[in-house]
């Protein structure tokens, strides 16, 4: 059996599904964060995946972008989080309520 | 030729004064409420010479242009599509004795007011609202135009409530001022729809060009021409309070004297005359009603002008013969002789030759003017006893006013040789041509005024004095006294100058007195209506001496009993509108509030406020503040999305 592109891509869905499935019912902030990167390197791995089979290098190009901004927005998002968590000694969001009315 | 040009160059800019004959009055107006208020001396004297200053310079545009008819420059307002609305002035002979009439009792009153009024706290007011009174009056006379006469017609109304309602501190004045306001509603909203029906058929309301008009075309106005002739009079209706709206005229007596005399007297109550007389080919047109109203179709409009007139004046003769209060006798009276003009306006329209009734609203402005500063003057010397049976015996001490105003009583009543007796033969040799009902009306009328007249003359000024007041009263100050000596001049001698005859020029181009008019032209000229005229006189008189002379009581009551009550209580017009249009007006009130109440502000604010709400609330569940179901509810229209796509 060859691996073919349809196998990158079921891989690449079953990532993106289980960060969606991490950010949407998990309660820590920082697990949250975590499946979020999840879902970013699904996105990365289908890139890759086409940029291989389709022979050009826009696919990896894409990739490294999406590793660089990924870089930095958890330098942000971690602080963020790390400044929420002095403030309130917490990282779950259901004590994050204070913005609802 | 170079001389001739610059003559006609100088007529042209001479006729220009009469705008300064009618602003001088308002910058005073205005010169009052923001320079001269704090000074009584200041504004009285600012106030009087800026009328007597219009006075002489009306005097010279009737020294100028007599009986000729001139245009004065016209000022631009309005010049849409199909209007050029100015405000522009007509001199001809009617308005230029109009002027002369309305500047010169306006400043005698003036004068006359110095000294009534000097007690007063708002004596400032009352000269800039006085004067604010002129100016508008001296519009009405000089317009030229309709919506000109209408806008300056709803000035003398605001001037008039301001002046009845001048002591607001009573009740009573109050409620007069408003009362006097609403009747004017009434009557000129029927006068401005009246123009717009003149508007929209002859597409002009310029009153020469609208004269043109409909003598080129009296059809122009098609089925409409009695109704838009009822509508302008209605205008009349109310501001000469004739009949249904005559109720305000009375209680205006609330207001200060002077006013009593020149507005609700002299001139304003006039305006109404004087309009019908602008207007009088519009009467004139034969009658013609629209389907819904053929039930009218033996009258014309002035057949109906007519009738009302004369009816007006026979119920407030009747009226005024139960009064006991000396101002509201005189006000029933000024009622009556509006009637009379009315009527004479009504009766003369047809044939084009309305000047009967100008003629009896000039002697009218300066006699029954007379009448009320004379009745000022007894009121001021008994401090403010208005009840003529506690009067009496005043002739010896109140000389002037008492000679002053048996002149004045003459006048009205028709005594030969006084001015009343000359415009009212006129009206009655109007009524005689053209309606013998109406003549005996105005007989009738003619008797009943001289017998109140000299009812009041007698009980006021004659016998013994029948209180504590009359019997302390003093001659009034000198500026009142000359008042009435001045006002008495024209009162008695108006009718020596050929004021009937100049009058009648302006409606019958070309027309010449007889010769002899003069003092026993009546006789000459249409025996019958003299003769009567004069009869009625004396019937009038004998009956006031044989029921007055020396009583201490009215006999009258005993020998009439009902209608006696009835005369004195108006006929209960008042009581009849209060039960028939008070309940009406609150119903009315009421469904127009429940209607605001529950359709406007329940069904359409709040309904659309609630609805909203409602939404809102509803929406609000949405929000969770959750990001996770925020997330998830993404991440399904993303999926939902794709589906649509991939699909």
């Amino acid at each position: 059996m060859t691996v073919g592109l349809n196998h990158y891509l079921v891989v690449s869905a079953l990532l993106f599904c289980l960060g969606l499935f991490g950010v949407l019912a998990r309660r820590n902030l920082l697990v949250i964060y975590m499946s979020l990167e999840l879902m970013l390197n699904a996105a990365n791995l289908a890139l890759v995946a086409f940029s291989r089979f389709n022979n050009n290098l826009n696919g990896q190009v894409m990739v490294f972008f999406v590793i660089t901004v990924a870089a930095a927005e958890v330098a942000v998002g971690l602080a963020l989080i790390v400044a929420l968590y002095r403030k309130r000694q917490t990282a779950h969001i259901e004590d994050l309520t204070s913005l609802k009315f | 030729m170079e001389a001739a040009h610059h003559v006609a160059e100088n007529a042209t800019k001479l006729q220009d004064i009469a705008w300064m004959v009618l602003f001088f009055p308002l910058i005073c107006s205005l010169g009052t409420w923001f320079l001269t208020r704090k000074d009584r001396n200041l504004t009285a004297g600012f106030n009087i010479f800026g009328v007597v200053l219009s006075f002489i310079l009306s005097f010279t545009l009737f020294a100028a242009y007599g009986g000729q008819s001139v245009e004065c420059t016209p000022f631009h307002w309005l010049p849409i599509e199909g209007l050029d609305f100015r405000i522009g002035m007509h001199l001809d002979g009617i308005t230029n004795l109009m002027l002369l009439v309305v500047t010169g009792v306006g400043s005698l009153v003036m004068i006359y007011s110095y000294s009534y009024m000097h007690e007063d706290k708002s004596f400032s007011r009352f000269f800039s609202t006085l004067s604010l009174f002129v100016f508008s009056m001296l519009g009405i006379v000089l317009a030229d135009n309709l919506l000109m006469m209408f806008i300056f017609w709803e000035l003398v109304g605001v001037s008039s409530y301001l002046l009845i309602g001048f002591w607001f501190q009573r009740p009573a004045a109050g409620d007069a001022a408003k009362k006097a306001f609403l009747c004017n509603r009434i009557g000129d909203f029927g006068f401005i729809l009246g123009i717009l029906l003149v508007w929209s058929a002859a597409g002009s309301l310029n009153f020469s060009e609208l004269a043109t008009k409909f003598h080129d075309n009296p059809a122009l106005l098609g089925r409409f021409a009695s109704l838009a002739g009822v509508l302008v009079f209605m205008g009349a209706m109310g501001k000469s309070a004739q009949f249904p709206l005559h109720v305000w005229l009375p209680d205006a007596m609330e207001g200060p004297t002077p006013v009593s005399a020149l507005i609700h007297a002299a001139t304003m109550v006039a305006a109404g005359v004087y309009m019908l007389c602008r207007v009088h080919f519009l009467l004139a047109l034969p009658a013609a009603w629209p389907h819904a109203l053929s039930f009218l179709s033996w009258f014309s409009a002035a057949d109906i002008v007519a009738w009302i007139g004369g009816f007006t004046s026979l119920l407030a003769a009747l009226m005024a013969v139960q009064q006991n209060d000396i101002k509201r006798i005189l006000a029933y009276s000024t009622l009556s002789q509006l009637g009379y003009m009315v009527m004479a306006a009504g009766l003369g329209a047809p044939s084009g030759n309305p000047s009967a009734a100008m003629y009896h609203l000039v002697t009218h402005a300066f006699f029954k003017a007379l009448l009320f500063l004379g009745a000022g003057s007894v009121i001021h010397a008994c401090h403010h006893e208005q009840d003529i049976w506690k009067m009496g015996g005043l002739r010896f001490k109140l000389p002037v006013t008492f000679w002053t105003f048996v002149i004045g009583t003459a006048a009205l009543a028709g005594v030969p040789s006084f001015s009343g007796f000359y415009s009212k033969d006129d009206i009655l040799v109007t009524a005689l041509e053209h309606n013998p009902v109406l003549f005996g009306v105005a007989v009738l009328v003619a008797a009943l005024t001289t017998f109140y007249m000299f009812r009041l003359v007698i009980v006021t000024f004659f016998g013994k004095s029948r209180s504590e007041e009359a019997g302390h009263a003093h001659e009034s100050p000198a500026p009142m006294r000359w008042v009435l000596i001045i006002l008495a001049v024209p009162s008695w001698g108006l009718a020596w100058l050929p004021v009937g005859s100049f009058l009648t020029r302006q409606f019958v181009p070309g027309y010449h007195a007889h010769a002899g008019d003069i003092l026993f032209g009546p006789f000459n000229h249409n025996p019958i209506a003299a003769i009567f005229g004069f009869g009625a006189v004396i019937f009038g008189f004998s009956a006031a001496v044989s029921c007055y002379w020396n009583a201490k009581t009215d006999p009258l009551p005993a020998k009439l009993g009902v209608w006696s009550r009835a005369m004195r209580n108006r006929f209960y017009f008042d009581e009849i509108y209060e039960a028939i249009f008070v309940p009406l007006h609150d119903l009315v009130s009421r469904i127009a509030g429940w209607f605001d109440e529950w359709i406007i502000s329940g069904l359409g604010v709040r309904g659309i406020s609630g609805t909203v709400e409602i939404a809102g609330r509803a929406l609000r569940v949405v929000q969770t503040g959750s990001l996770q179901t925020y997330t998830l509810l993404f991440a399904v229209g993303i999926v939902f999305v794709a589906w649509l796509v991939i699909k």
